[in-house]
């Protein structure tokens, strides 16, 4: 079944933009994508749940806030912004979107987990809708840039998006890759920080500290902002009043998220990452919100 | 016909230079990394010369990029930087990912074995053939001469996928001087020989042509092949003309018996066949000096090779 979000159909190689939803129908979905992710993780416990909660509103404000132009009839499409999911292990409250936008049949989302299925517990192109290879951290966010440069040597104006975890900025390619962002004046590009806080081992800001982040990526010439990540009509606001920046800067939203957000025991834990709730936690938390 | 030696990079680079102007899809790419006809590159084609700097990681990815936008890659390198300093990046976002999605990558690495001869083992490039041969979805190419890496760059501009070069700094004397056709299974017979064949693969191509010279004198007929494609897929003709022989040799300007040409040939040959691998014994060495002594310190140059061939050839007789 389709959901509320009609994809526009359009002349071939031409992507849509989804209507915008209004703000109440925006964080009923947010809500939805939320409780979607944990009936996935019911059905497969293996998959990492606390990193795949935080960037929930992402996606939704990505999607359905009018901020991504896609077509889910022709992934590849030439007409699409590009979104690169880097931090792919927590990013699979995408699934149930994706298969809501009509990617592929909804009851795929049944077999996720299960051998021959292609949903597995971190994604690739296999799945529809995803760009590139995730999940080995640090490689996104430069295979990003080289297609915001190709688009503009391609004269054209599609952007490029690219979700990357705060723990996965100490991998030292991203900062490879967000000095020559700025050298070429890549504006097409957003890089957009799940900034849960927590890597596996425990708070980012203990291992390795980004110190405040935005001002940090200011420093390196990005348009740099930071956001409520949970708030999904912030983010979708302030994505949108990103569109084209200022001087040719590549753009940045680090959205503060909370790593297993909603789920008790696991939102706030330093070792959430490898946290398993168990099944009547989240039986009970599915039931409230049906 | 007499062809003056150049780099084989600059051949390469020319050919590429020339399609340049119709390929409006062509980029090129390099980590801060340069020759006299990549400043022919850099100055026509200003928009199509990316110069990432010495960030190896980010020229990968952002290769990977440009060609999931539909360019074909060229990028430019020296050989253990851009074989092994990224060697994940090119695992992930050109091996991994060209099975999934269509992409033309073609990285140049620059500086194959002793190449860099004062540079010492920072520069020095032993392990390339085996960590590039390891990837699925990646072919591998060695020429020996600078009509062969124009005949490489021929077949970049005619193919798809991702391909890793690699190439000697040094200039080499011409062995096509009518230019080389890249076939098949990509190898060239230079001479047929007897009982033993010796199979070697970029300057070691050279050595193995003057150890033939050289053993001639003592009735011995060694056959010489020049193998330029190393992809390790099928490579049925070449496995049926070495299977002819009594004997193999290979010989390689890398590390034996970890991986490069000697385990890609022991693969093609059945089993029993006598083999003997020469490579660089696998470990680093400080000495500096020129090419041929560096060769010769090492068990590959043309007098250590024609020693072991010889002896090779004797014990098998007896």
């Amino acid at each position: 079944m389709m959901s509320d979000t009609a994809v526009r159909s359009v002349a071939h190689g031409e992507a849509a933009v989804a209507p915008p939803m209004d703000d109440a129908a925006l964080r009923a979905k947010a809500r939805w994508a939320w409780r979607e992710t944990l009936i996935l993780y019911r059905r497969a416990p293996e998959i990492r749940l606390a990193s795949s909660l935080s960037p929930v509103e992402i996606f939704v404000a990505l999607y359905y806030g009018g901020c991504l132009r896609y077509d889910p009839g022709m992934p590849f499409a030439e007409g699409r912004d590009r979104l690169i999911v880097s931090k792919g292990h927590g990013s699979l409250s995408l699934y149930p979107i994706l298969a809501d936008l009509g990617y592929f049949p909804q009851e795929v989302l049944e077999t996720v987990g299960q051998p021959g299925s292609f949903l597995g517990g971190i994604p690739d192109p296999v799945v529809p809708g995803y760009e590139t290879i995730n999940g080995s951290l640090g490689h996104g966010l430069g295979v990003a840039v080289g297609m915001a440069l190709g688009l503009k040597r391609k004269g054209s104006d599609r952007r490029v998006f690219a979700v990357v975890g705060d723990a996965e900025l100490h991998e030292g390619s991203n900062w490879e890759a967000i000095m020559f962002a700025s050298q070429h004046g890549l504006d097409n590009l957003c890089l957009i920080v799940d900034d849960n806080g927590v890597a596996m081992l425990g708070p980012t800001e203990q291992i390795v500290s980004h110190g405040v982040l935005d001002a940090r990526l200011g420093a390196f010439g990005w348009d740099a902002r930071t956001v409520d990540g949970h708030d999904v009509v912030a983010v979708r606001d302030c994505l949108q009043s990103m569109k084209g920046s200022d001087g040719g800067r590549p753009l940045a939203l680090v959205a503060r998220t909370k790593k297993g957000r909603g789920v008790p025991g696991l939102e706030g834990a330093p070792l959430a990452h490898v946290l398993n709730p168990s099944a009547d936690v989240i039986d009970t938390l599915i039931g409230q919100e049906a | 016909m007499t062809v003056k030696p150049i780099a084989m990079r600059d051949a390469f680079l020319d050919r590429i230079w020339r399609a340049m102007a119709d390929a409006p899809d062509v980029v090129f790419v390099t980590a801060d990394f340069g020759s006299p006809v990549l400043d022919r590159i850099r100055a026509d084609f200003p928009e199509r010369f990316i110069n990432v700097g010495i960030a190896e990681q980010n020229l990968i990815n952002v290769c990977s990029g440009l060609a999931l936008e539909g360019f074909r890659v060229f990028a430019y390198a020296i050989a253990p930087f851009i074989t092994m300093r990224c060697h994940e990046q090119i695992r992930v976002n050109l091996a991994l990912l060209s099975a999934l999605r269509p992409m033309n990558v073609t990285l140049i690495g620059v500086g194959a074995g002793f190449s860099y001869a004062l540079s010492g083992p920072t520069h020095q490039c032993f392990e390339d053939l085996t960590v590039m041969r390891a990837l699925p979805n990646v072919q591998v190419f060695s020429p020996a001469d600078h009509m062969t890496a124009t005949a490489v760059a021929e077949k970049r501009l005619q193919e798809g996928g991702i391909a890793y070069v690699r190439m000697d700094a040094q200039p080499m004397t011409v062995l096509y001087p009518d230019g080389c056709v890249l076939e098949g299974d990509g190898y060239q017979v230079h001479r047929v020989g007897g009982e033993t064949c010796l199979v070697a693969t970029g300057a070691m191509t050279h050595v193995a042509l003057e150890v033939a010279e050289s053993v001639a004198g003592d009735g011995l007929d060694l056959g010489v092949i020049d193998l330029v494609t190393l992809n390790g897929y099928r490579q049925d003709d070449l496995a049926r003309l070495l299977s002819g022989y009594a004997r193999v040799v290979t010989l390689e300007e890398g590390f034996a018996g970890r991986g490069g040409l000697d385990a890609l040939i022991r693969d093609l040959l059945p089993p029993g066949l006598p083999v003997l691998n020469i490579g660089v014994p696998p470990a680093y060495r400080f000495e500096i000096g020129n090419r041929r002594d560096l060769w010769e310190q090492a068990q590959i140059g043309p007098r250590a090779v024609a020693g072991r061939v010889r002896a090779f050839c004797q014990d098998a007789v007896a």
